[in-house]
């Protein structure tokens, strides 16, 4: 490195690098002080930053009301069933992919990358119709079939790339030993993909996690709802407990927050491969 | 115990073998391809059918009533001004993702700072990219109503002393719900251009400063030329993405006030879900999947060449 930095490149960058902080961390940063703000101090004139009357009180109002924690459990249960269900699914399809010519190949594949085009608002009134005539609405089931929509083109051309860097020694040399087809995949290469499959299940995880449009039209009832559509009815419903919502908000975001800063590394690297090729 | 059955009947007949061999790459994607069936094929195909039937779900015998929908919603007033302010929405808000995406990776690229800072500062920047479209809305609800902290600072800072109703006043509602959303969406510009940063090879620099090559210059004979296949997908994927916005508008605004913020998703939400008009809401997602297609064609085909 011969380029030679000049004595006030560093203090204006560093200035620099704090408005662009505080563009994105203050608003996340003010949810957070007035989530545990008394209700009449959230619009106060002038703002008080940091609240005397601080407290916990919106979570523990939260965390007591039967019906909020229900959208917790119904986020967890679906999240976590779109997983496991999206894994499993594109860990056989990349396999065909990373490990077989076949004919259709790339017409299949080119489908998988354009579905990731379709808006999902365009298939909404179709999908009601089939979800009711298969008596599935307002049940966990349509949500997570609907999930599987947006969910699988995204894992399929990741978790292919991801096989595509696995040798194919490691796979062919159990079947040439006599092993299966099934033991070569399940037995030595998915257990070889851990860090592939990792970051494809924490996207799906995000994604399902923060989908709101099918979960809005597709369930009606209170206890079927899951964290964001449960978050935008408290705003309709007792127009303004702020304090609640945003503690509702803070506690809903914690999942992702936490997946997020846990494996930056998988999630960044998975982004990149899935969606955008440098 | 059923694998052992099929090797050995395979091994007796090599035809039959051969079948099985040419299928077996078929079987591993069988789950996908049922699902591309009932969940796009099968509903595509419903949807435009129903764009060709006069009000269908709610009559149980509707009639074909040809073009007759599409009609309608072209000549539709709301409509067009749905397709104006989406064009608006996506046109403003990819662009500011661009801008503000590469301004962060650039900063988060230099070579001033340790890797500790540049790490702490790329999670903050990446934190808006964590949250659920629900949560984004109320937030900036807060942050945007009147007596809201932005309004407060306006006015500490002398810009203006008015209280401005960001997100029920006409004249600014499409305005604060676009910035909302730029907001929201730049992490992933900065996180893909910041991966495409660090693989540009550091010769290329090295010989255009040795040419003679400024700042500027360098980034736009090197670094733009460089990134141009990532910003090509950035910007495609980006424009699909945007012009389906909805949890951010449906939430704050819910496409008002009087129309302000009606974009095409809320109009298509509204026409199926509030008025029951399913054959026009199926219309108009028929326009649209028309739109997404030619989009859809044109990235698959850049993705394949980058390959």
């Amino acid at each position: 490195m011969n380029r030679r930095v000049k004595w006030y490149t560093k203090p204006l960058l560093f200035i620099a690098l704090v408005l662009g902080a505080l563009f994105s961390g203050f608003p996340i940063l003010w949810m957070f002080l007035n989530s545990f703000k008394p209700n009449s101090e959230i619009f106060a004139w002038p703002p008080t930053w940091i609240s005397a009357n601080a407290s916990w009180a919106p979570y523990q109002s939260v965390f007591q009301d039967p019906e909020k924690v229900r959208f917790f459990l119904n986020s967890y249960l679906v999240s976590t069933i779109v997983v496991v269900v999206t894994l499993v699914i594109s860990i056989l399809a990349a396999y065909a992919f990373s490990r077989f010519n076949f004919r259709g190949k790339t017409f299949i594949n080119t489908l998988i990358i354009a579905i990731q085009a379709v808006p999902p608002i365009t298939l909404l009134i179709p999908y009601m119709a089939l979800v009711v005539a298969m008596k599935m609405y307002n049940t966990y089931a349509a949500l997570v079939l609907t999930y599987l929509l947006f969910t699988l083109p995204y894992a399929i051309l990741m978790m292919t790339g991801y096989m595509n860097t696995l040798p194919r020694d490691l796979d062919e040399a159990v079947m040439i030993d006599g092993g299966s087809r099934f033991r070569a995949l399940w037995g030595v290469l998915v257990p070889t993909a851990i860090p592939g499959i990792v970051a494809v299940g924490m996207f799906t995880f995000m994604r399902a996690w923060n989908e709101y449009l099918f979960a809005l039209t597709l369930t009606r009832t209170n206890d079927m709802r899951t964290v964001p559509v449960g978050i935008s009815l408290l705003m309709g419903q007792h127009a303004y407990q702020w304090n609640q919502m945003l503690a509702m908000s803070v506690i809903g975001s914690l999942p992702v927050l936490l997946l997020f800063l846990f494996f930056q590394k998988y999630f960044i690297a998975g982004m990149t491969a899935g969606s955008v090729k440098a | 115990m059923k694998n052992v059955t099929a090797q050995s009947e395979r091994g007796k007949n090599p035809r039959l073998r051969a079948i099985f061999k040419h299928s077996t790459p078929y079987l591993y994607l069988a789950p996908t391809l049922i699902l591309m069936i009932v969940l796009l094929a099968v509903p595509i195909f419903m949807v435009i059918k129903y764009s060709f039937y006069d009000n269908v779900i709610i009559n149980k015998n509707p009639v074909l009533v040809g073009l007759e929908n599409y009609k309608t919603i072209l000549s539709d007033v709301r409509f067009h001004k749905a397709v104006k302010n989406t064009l608006y929405f996506v046109g403003v808000s990819v662009v500011g993702h661009l801008i503000i995406g590469m301004s962060f990776s650039l900063l988060l690229n230099n070579r001033v700072f340790g890797p500790k800072t540049k790490g702490i500062f790329r999670v903050i920047y990446a934190l808006p990219w964590m949250f659920t479209g629900a949560v984004i809305a109320i937030l900036w609800q807060m942050m945007l109503n009147p007596n809201g902290v932005i309004n407060y600072l306006l006015s500490v800072t002398g810009i203006s002393s008015t209280k401005i109703a960001w997100l029920s006043d006409r004249s600014y509602a499409l305005g604060a719900v676009t910035f909302m959303n730029i907001w929201a969406g730049y992490p992933f510009f900065m996180v893909s251009i910041l991966a495409g940063l660090q693989g540009i090879s550091e010769d290329l620099y090295e010989a255009a400063s040795i040419d003679g090559a400024n700042v500027f210059q360098q980034f736009f004979h090197v670094t733009i030329p460089q990134l141009k296949p990532i910003l090509i997908s950035l910007l495609t994927l980006d424009f699909v993405w945007t012009i389906f916005q909805f949890d951010l508008i449906w939430i704050t605004t819910g496409g008002g006030p009087v129309y302000a913020t009606e974009t095409l998703s809320t109009y298509i939400y509204k026409q199926g879900f509030s008025r029951f008009q399913y054959s026009l809401a199926s219309a108009t997602a028929g326009l649209v999947l028309l739109a997404c297609t030619i989009i859809a064609i044109f990235y698959a085909r850049q993705q394949k060449e980058g390959v």
